[in-house]
């Protein structure tokens, strides 16, 4: 299934909805777009709700990665909603759970930004 | 019938999307042979990184190139090949992405993928020229009738 992504605006916060497979080609590169997209529209908290994602590789992973750092970079933060099993035990063996913050619910997950 | 090696050879191109055949073949294969539905996910995964390596790296997406995938189901184990057409790796040179220095990379995870959803990894400099990525998984039951059916002759 392709990637698919839904933008919630809440407040400040924008938690996009991402559903198929992130991975090498067109999934990361959308996922490439739509980040960039909401830092020029000045929506630097963004949660991106998991919850859907099927698969993930390394190219997935590696466009995360950037995603952080380019939210980051601009003053905001990235954060990590409703991880399947397989997303979760991606990041837990490439030890990227200690560098993303993960949340299992929504409005903690807004909640938690330091604005 | 235990011992006789089963060998299937797949040519791939160059292209995007010959990742996600090679991965859809060896789901596949996988099935056949009787790896249950976490494994295949594991073995697709694996497979799916080193062609993604091969196009990427190896090949340098170059379409005159190809990439070679081959299955040989042994008595014990399941060894599948990944070549391709370029310079060659060493697996010992590939930086550890766990490395606090390497944590926040865009890439280079493929490779260790492979090595934890697989039992071996060795890369080594292919006689026919290119990196030849060779992983194993060890059979899951070996005399269940998935397995038994699929090493008869």
């Amino acid at each position: 299934m392709n990637l698919r992504a839904t933008n919630r605006d809440i407040g400040d916060t924008t938690v996009v909805d991402v559903s198929g497979r992130i991975t090498l080609g067109e999934g990361s590169a959308l996922m490439r777009t739509l980040v960039r997209q909401l830092l020029d529209q000045k929506r630097k908290f963004i949660v991106l709700n998991l919850a859907d994602v099927s698969y993930i590789d390394s190219s997935g992973i590696g466009e995360l990665v950037s995603s952080f750092t380019a939210v980051k970079k601009e003053g905001g933060e990235l954060k990590l909603l409703n991880l399947t099993k397989k997303v979760h035990d991606l990041l837990l063996i490439t030890k990227l759970f200690t560098v993303f913050d993960v949340h299992n619910d929504e409005e903690k997950a807004i909640a938690s930004f330091s604005r | 019938m235990r011992g006789l090696t089963q060998r299937i050879e797949v040519t791939l191109d160059t292209l995007l999307e010959s990742v996600n055949l090679a991965e859809q073949i060896t789901v596949r294969v996988a099935e056949i042979v009787g790896f249950d539905e976490e494994q295949r996910y594991r073995i697709g995964m694996s497979v799916r990184e080193a062609v993604i390596n091969a196009y990427e790296y190896g090949n340098a997406q170059d379409r005159a190139r190809r990439i070679y995938l081959v299955f040989e189901l042994l008595a014990a184990e399941l060894v599948i090949h990944v070549r391709d057409q370029g310079p060659g790796f060493r697996l010992e040179d590939v930086p550890d992405p766990l490395a606090e220095e390497n944590l926040l990379k865009t890439s280079g995870r493929g490779l260790f993928l492979i090595r934890a959803f697989m039992d071996q990894l060795r890369v080594i400099f292919a006689p026919a020229g290119g990196a030849e990525v060779i992983m194993t998984k060890r059979l899951p039951l070996p005399h269940s009738p998935a397995a038994a059916g699929a090493s008869e002759g």
